[in-house]
């Protein structure tokens, strides 16, 4: 049950596009910068198969150019 | 806060993820992401006006979860170029005040009890049917707001007008505006200003003629600043009845006594005369002389009846007139110094500067309001200052649709969407375009705002329906118009976004949809229609005051002139509306178009705006073939007016010592019913208070909010003193701000008006004062 929080990068102009898509997304919360594109995606998973889950959901979302991770806990180790 | 370890952790997340982008992103911000409840990240931005001032700012409403979470000024309005007001920055605010009115309530046994809103209009529609039946048509009335939509306006007129054959249709423009209208009317044959608000960047002095912009009409008056700052030949020149944050900030503060503005207008005209500055080509050219009435009365009796009368006048008539208002004669009536007069006559007469003169209450609450304006346009006329950039007698409105609603839409016992009741081929123009036959539009105005409410008092209206207005706040000489409504046979119904005191008399409360939580548009004081859409929900039961009136037309049984869906009958009115404007004088912007844009400009011909009017540079209705036509006049020429300086209807006297003022402040929106439920503008301004010379104070032994007892032959209320606060009021008068509904100023102030506009004078009665 992994908590993460990654920087989220926008493909050109579809930073709106990509704070929707997120949001869309179960088990996500979304924090937009204001003023740069740039967004916190925040993940809260309760088990493997979610987690698995959200990682090919992000992975196909076409608004998203890249992902940093800024944090990570599992409860596992 | 619950804090659990997860909930920590997540926060630890955040935290991270925040100093990370932080490092990479230098001056990143994330705003107040984390107090929005239930908020999804996502803020979608939505254009609109701002509901409160004339101005019209545009503001981009950030929406978060369906709820209004943030406001930012809209970069592509070119009324406010992104800036907003305190009042605009806060107005989503306004929406969520905790006791907002969600349920109809009917008065039973002299208590509110709550109903279904659709059995509340069922019960409206009842009345007014058993009332009219029972008491004739006249017997109902409508009493809106320059605060209507357009659309509200519209069906309020089309259904009371058009189906119930009543103009017994009048709105609170009418005790803001009424006096701007007559005095285009009568000057230009055609309401509503010839300029913009792009003569600010072109003027070289502003002259502010009672009228305090720095606190109502602020972002206008920053931009007067900022031109000030960026070039070098502006000026700004306050001329007022009391010291503000206007004369504060202006190059020159001029103080006149109150009614004086009418004998100074005209001594500056002598000046220009006497020093020939008149600008005869353009004289000869577009400008005739008349004169009318004098000794016109004040309104103060019910039933009170004037029609003016024109009569041409030759140049020189004009010229012998002004022999009584040499500079001298003037100081002696005003208090104006000669040498300030001969100052202003300058300014005006110089051919060099561009002149543009503001105003707004000042000069309209006046009983001798449309005077007042003729007198300012007799100004620019004579030295040919209108129609060109930064040349502009400017008449600024004080509500956001006003205009649009109130003078476009014509929700005024006199008027049509195009032009007047009182005419055959205006009324069959409206007759054609609402379907109804042209025998239900009677010919006759009925009742102005102060006669309508006079008519509740003695029982001629039974029926009234008011809405987005607080007249049990803003009506002159109060107590008599209150003690009318809670008569025993009269039905009140108040449609509104808060209790007030209006709620407090009705007996059908209905909850009313506010500003962005229903589609409509607004009008400007420059012309400008502007379009917004239904940016959140409306809470509970409410329910725009558009689809309220087309609820209970339907149930009178008028479902042929009001057949629209919910989903399209704000495009449906507009596109009606619009035919009554067709042409190009008054053509306005197609639905698809106002909701791209943020404002369009009517007259708007081939597709373009229409900045300045009665200049064929600019202005494609001008066809005379010269370098003005004035066409709203039929002999194409704009009328001068030799209209004198008459005292006001009630003076300070032995017993009632000083002059009563009444205003507003920037943080308060009119009566205070939404702003003083934002919390930071309420606590900037909690409650309203008594504006006293300091002198004054000392000799009454008041200090500093110490309670004093303001007295009138109307009535009397005791509040705090102001000394020495934010405006200065001379010697010999107090100023009080009406937004205050737990002082009642208007319990004391006079329902005298002009006779040509109705609009009454709140800035003018006499009082005297005690210490409580």
């Amino acid at each position: 049950m992994p908590i993460l929080s990654y920087l989220a990068m926008p493909q050109k102009g579809a930073r709106e596009k990509l704070c929707a898509d997120l949001s869309a997304l179960e088990f996500c919360q979304v924090i937009p910068a204001e003023n740069q594109d740039v967004v916190i995606l925040v993940t809260d998973t309760p088990d493997e198969i979610s987690e698995e889950n959200l990682q090919k959901a992000l992975k196909h979302m076409p608004s998203l150019q890249s992902l940093s991770l800024t944090f990570g806990y599992d409860e596992k180790e | 806060m619950n804090l659990d370890r997860r909930k920590f952790i997540k926060q630890t997340a955040i935290t991270c993820a925040l100093a990370s982008a932080g490092a990479i992103f230098p001056g990143v911000s994330f705003g107040d992401w984390n107090t929005l409840a239930n908020n999804s990240g996502v803020i979608s931005w939505q254009k609109t006006p701002c509901r409160f001032c004339g101005t019209g700012c545009g503001i981009l409403v950030g929406v978060s979860d369906g709820r209004a979470v943030a406001v930012k000024g809209d970069p592509s309005c070119s009324v406010n170029k992104g800036l907003c007001c305190m009042k605009g920055y806060h107005s989503i605010q306004a929406l969520y005040g905790k006791d907002r009115l969600t349920k109809a309530q009917v008065r039973r046994d002299g208590a509110f009890v709550d109903v279904p809103i659709q059995e509340a209009l069922d019960l409206i529609a009842q009345k007014l049917k058993e009332t009219k039946e029972k008491h004739g048509k006249d017997s109902v009335a409508m009493y809106g707001s320059g605060q209507w939509t357009i659309p509200d306006g519209y069906v309020a007129s089309k259904l009371f007008k058009g189906c119930l054959g009543t103009n017994n249709v009048e709105a609170n423009a009418r005790l803001c505006m009424a006096s701007a209208v007559t005095g285009f009317m009568t000057s230009f044959g055609i309401d509503e200003p010839m300029g913009c608000y792009e003569d600010i960047d072109y003027a070289n002095v502003f002259i502010t003629w009672g009228n305090n912009m720095a606190e109502m009409h602020p972002v206008l008056f920053s931009r007067m600043l900022a031109n000030r700052k960026r070039r070098t030949n502006v000026k700004i020149i306050d001329f007022a009845t009391r010291y503000t944050r206007t004369s504060q900030a202006a190059d020159k503060s001029i103080i006149f006594k109150p009614q004086t503005d009418l004998a100074v207008a005209n001594a500056i005209c002598y000046e220009i005369i006497k020093n020939d500055w008149v600008n005869w080509n353009f004289v000869n050219e577009h400008v005739s002389f008349h004169k009318g009435k004098t000794n016109i009365g004040y309104g103060t009796e019910d039933h009170f009846a004037f029609k003016d009368k024109a009569e041409g006048i030759s140049y020189e008539e004009f010229k012998q007139f002004l022999e009584d208002y040499t500079p001298e004669k003037v100081e002696q009536l005003s208090g104006v110094p000669a040498k300030d007069i001969k100052y202003l006559a300058a300014l005006y007469g110089d051919p060099s500067l561009k002149v543009t003169s503001f105003w707004c209450m000042g000069m309209n609450q006046h009983t001798r309001g449309t005077w007042i304006n003729n007198l300012v346009y007799n100004i620019h006329l004579l030295v040919g200052k209108i129609s060109t950039p930064g040349n502009s007698p400017f008449s600024l409105t004080g509500q956001p649709s006003a205009c649009g609603t109130v003078r476009e839409v014509g929700t005024l016992t006199h008027k049509l969407p195009h032009g007047v009741v009182m005419n055959e081929h205006d009324r069959e123009m409206a007759a054609e375009i609402w379907e109804v036959p042209v025998g239900n539009i009677d010919p006759k105005p009925t009742y102005h705002t102060v006669e309508m409410f006079r008519a509740l008092d003695r029982g001629d209206i039974k029926f009234i329906w008011i809405q987005v207005t607080n007249p049990m706040v803003t009506m002159p000489n109060l107590k008599r118009y209150r003690d009318g409504a809670l008569k025993d046979d009269r039905f009140v119904v108040v449609s509104d976004v808060y209790p007030t005191p209006t709620t407090d008399i009705a007996d059908v409360i209905l909850p009313a949809a506010m500003w962005i939580e229903q589609e409509g548009m607004f009008g400007n004081s420059e012309r400008r229609t502007q379009h917004f859409d239904q940016i959140v929900d409306p809470p509970g039961e409410a329910m725009s005051d558009t689809w309220q009136i087309i609820e209970v037309a339907r149930r009178l049984g008028f479902e042929k002139q009001f057949p629209w869906s919910q989903d399209e009958y704000i495009e449906k009115i507009w596109e009606e509306y619009r035919r009554f404007h067709a042409g190009p004088k008054h053509e306005m912007a197609p639905y698809k178009i106002l909701r791209e844009r943020s404002g369009v400009q009517w007259p708007f011909v081939n597709g373009k705006e229409t900045r300045w009017r009665f200049n064929p540079k600019y202005d494609p209705a001008c066809t005379n073939g010269k370098d003005f036509d004035f066409y709203g006049k039929k002999d194409h020429r704009a009328w001068v007016w030799a209209r004198p300086y008459e005292p006001a209807a009630e003076s300070p006297d032995s017993e009632y010592n000083f002059w009563l003022n009444t205003g507003r402040v920037i943080e308060h929106w009119h009566t205070g019913s939404m702003t003083r439920r934002v919390p930071v503008l309420h606590n900037a301004v909690p409650a309203a208070y008594v504006e006293i010379h300091p002198e004054d104070a000392t000799e009454l032994g008041v200090v500093n909010g110490e309670m004093v007892k303001i007295i009138s032959r109307r009535g009397e209320i005791t509040m705090p003193a102001q000394i020495n606060g934010r405006g200065a009021p001379v010697r010999g008068m107090v100023f009080v701000p009406f937004f205050d509904e737990s002082y009642l100023i208007n319990e004391v102030t006079l329902d005298a008006f002009c006779p040509i506009s109705k609009q009454p004078d709140y800035k003018k009665c006499a009082v005297r004062l005690e210490k409580a």
